[in-house]
């Protein structure tokens, strides 16, 4: 199911004891938001995204500002006809490849299956409490 | 231009045109007229299958004539374009493709709506995707009746007007009859159709110069006539304080705008699951990449094998640079191979306006039907009315974008799809982000953070030299030119996430927890989603 074939590290379960407790899905929803293991998925994402995002967003927005007030610079030659400017180019390209196999790799090993569990606890806590709205 | 070029682009182009009928006849025979069935294809679709289908529905004809265009007329300038237009990417996978997959059923405004007071919400949003998807639409109707100038070999007024005509009633039919599923298909032959075809241009290319990358920028740069400042930037965007902010304000919309695009994102939504929209978005990611590393090649093949003088006296705005190198890389004008390259090149670039148009029209139907019809009609529209309702849309929406094509046919192609690039990154983007993201976010927010980017994103463009003011705006005669930008983004995308703060901030209603704490839990696992 998980497609890796590496062991998805554990976290703990998010179901808790729900027989008996009143209340719709809403608490559920906020139940599960609160457990530990919907906060260790929620930081795992952030803790790769938040940094992530600024390093490409700063990379490409440094590169346009560059290459805009900066022309000089950007002419140096490197290898014949190859300047800084050719080389920062596909320099952005060869990023964004990284930074799409960093971020699947990431998603696959360390979020996938944390948040596949909680899927399904989470749909079974809602439909128990549907269930007994019945 | 001889007459074995149309004939042969034409037979080409025709087979396109019957093998994507069939295919929309094929799927609509054994359609049940499901809403689930008519916006997302049944969300049956593979990985590898949507993400041929997302770098279809992204390589427009934009890309493919007018990158390659830019490039061989202002070298590297061009090449800044491409590297936006990829690097958008990461916005998508990292923050949007997934999440949005997990929260919403068939257009932005579910995920936004999700949280908020549903009505306010979903006819702003609603405004805005159609506003970005007919901006978007008039580009490629433009494109499309320049490409049919070329390939006929008259510019004759008749020639354009019957070609936008007759693309917008083939985009209608595909999309009425054959909704979702069949758009997907038409976008995957067309993906594999161009990919194919830059592919092999490439080669071409790289023969020409024994493999010998850089030996083709020194004789690009060579025959350019600038030398060696054909290989840095400044070319276009180097003259004045004004160009290089228009610059940096076109970059910003390139790389904000993609998350923003509603027929991107609706394409999320025909796949099963959240892990299945980010492969699909790998998927695109590996394929736009590729075909624009290729892109780059030929641009700059085109440079040193036609020359920028012969592409600027074919076009001015060098939409013709590929078709030009097509010809003389099979041979030359009189010859079997260049006949048969060019033709073939005219059929690509021709299916990819119409898969794009297509494509981009499914999704704004969408956000008539599903948003706008549904909140302004104040009832719930049963699922069965709902379809009927967005194949209406579909038509009028062509209607109205065959209209503005004609309308619009003498303006400036790149400036339509920068100006609808603005429009999604100050609109849209503020709006889902926030959502997604921000805990206390509230329904006045988000209608700011809407209008907040659209109208001052709008405004500035009718302030700016575009319209009037200067010998190529839109109305020459007149000044009423306060702006300097040519695009607005730079303004208007800080705008559109100022006004969403100020909207949250100000406004008296709570934040609702509960909801908020669903749609997180919903975005980040899955549970719940359709």
């Amino acid at each position: 199911m998980d497609g890796t074939g590496a062991p998805a590290p554990v976290v703990p379960p998010a179901r808790r004891e729900h027989e008996g407790r009143s209340g719709g899905a809403a608490d559920v929803y906020l139940e599960v938001q609160r457990s530990a293991a919907f906060q260790e998925v929620r930081s795992r994402y952030r803790r790769f995204v938040v940094p992530g995002v600024a390093v490409f967003f700063t990379w490409y927005v440094g590169y346009v500002v560059t290459a805009t007030t900066a022309p000089a610079l950007m002419a140096r030659p490197v290898a014949g006809a190859v300047n800084v400017a050719m080389l920062a180019g596909l320099g952005q390209f060869l990023t964004t490849f990284l930074f799409t196999w960093a971020y699947a790799r990431h998603a696959r090993l360390r979020r996938d299956r944390a948040a596949l569990d909680l899927r399904w606890d989470t749909q079974e806590l809602t439909r128990s409490v549907r269930g007994g709205e019945r | 231009m001889t007459g074995n070029h149309q004939t042969l682009a034409l037979l080409l182009f025709s087979a396109f045109v019957a093998v994507t009928l069939a295919i929309t006849t094929w799927v609509s025979r054994n359609r049940h007229g499901s809403a689930e069935e008519f916006y997302a294809g049944g969300r049956l679709f593979s990985p590898m299958e949507n993400g041929f289908a997302i770098a279809g529905d992204y390589m427009s004809a934009a890309s493919f004539l007018g990158v390659t265009g830019l490039i061989a007329l202002f070298g590297y300038d061009g090449l800044l374009y491409v590297v936006g237009f990829l690097v958008a990417w990461l916005v998508v996978l990292f923050l949007v493709a997934e999440l949005v997959r997990n929260c919403g059923r068939f257009t932005i405004a579910d995920v936004v709506a999700a949280r908020m007071s549903e009505r306010p919400v979903r006819i702003a949003m609603g405004t805005s995707s159609v506003t970005v998807s007919v901006l978007y639409l008039v580009a490629q109707m433009v494109g499309a009746g320049s490409l049919v100038a070329l390939l006929v070999g008259s510019t004759s007024e008749v020639a354009r007007t019957w070609a936008v005509i007759g693309v917008g009633a083939l985009m209608v039919i595909y999309v009425s009859m054959g909704g979702m599923r069949a758009t997907t298909w038409i976008q995957i032959v067309k993906a594999v159709l161009l990919l194919a075809g830059a592919m092999a241009l490439t080669v071409l290319v790289l023969l020409r110069f024994h493999g010998d990358f850089d030996q083709l920028l020194r004789a690009a740069a060579q025959r350019s006539g600038h030398g060696d400042a054909f290989l840095v930037p400044g070319l276009k965007y180097g003259g004045d304080w004004t160009a290089r902010f228009d610059f940096i304000s076109l970059g910003l919309a390139l790389v904000l705008g993609t998350a923003g695009l509603p027929h991107i994102l609706s394409r999320f939504y025909t796949v099963p699951t959240a892990r299945a929209a980010r492969r699909s978005a790998v998927w695109s990611i590996g394929l736009i990449g590729s075909f624009y590393l290729m892109t780059i090649v030929l641009g700059f093949g085109a440079a040193a094998i036609v020359g920028p003088e012969a592409v600027r006296r074919s076009n001015a705005a060098g939409n013709t640079a590929v078709p030009l190198l097509a010809l003389d890389l099979g041979g030359g004008a009189d010859s079997t191979g260049g006949t048969v390259l060019f033709a073939f090149v005219a059929a690509i670039a021709f299916a990819t306006i119409l898969a794009v148009v297509a494509g981009i029209t499914l999704a704004s139907s969408a956000s008539v039907a599903h948003d706008l019809y549904a909140s302004l009609r104040r009832r719930h529209a049963k699922p069965r009315s709902e379809v009927a309702v967005a194949r209406m849309a579909a038509v009028g929406i062509g209607v109205v974008a065959i209209a503005l094509g004609l309308l619009a046919r003498d303006l400036n192609v790149a400036f339509l799809v920068g100006l609808a690039f603005a429009v999604a990154a100050s609109a849209n983007l503020p709006a889902l982000l926030y959502s997604l993201f921000w805990r206390s976010f509230t329904t006045r927010g988000a209608v700011w953070a809407v209008y907040g980017g659209l109208v001052p994103a709008l405004v500035l463009v009718v302030l700016s030299p575009v319209v009037s003011g200067s010998p190529t705006s839109l109305f020459p005669g007149v000044d009423f030119q306060y702006f300097p930008l040519q695009n607005p983004g730079l303004v208007s995308i800080p705008l559109g996430f100022l006004a969403g703060w100020l909207g949250t901030v100000t406004s008296a209603e709570p934040p609702d927890e509960a909801r908020h704490a669903e749609t997180e839990v919903r975005s980040l696992t899955g549970a719940g989603a359709v």
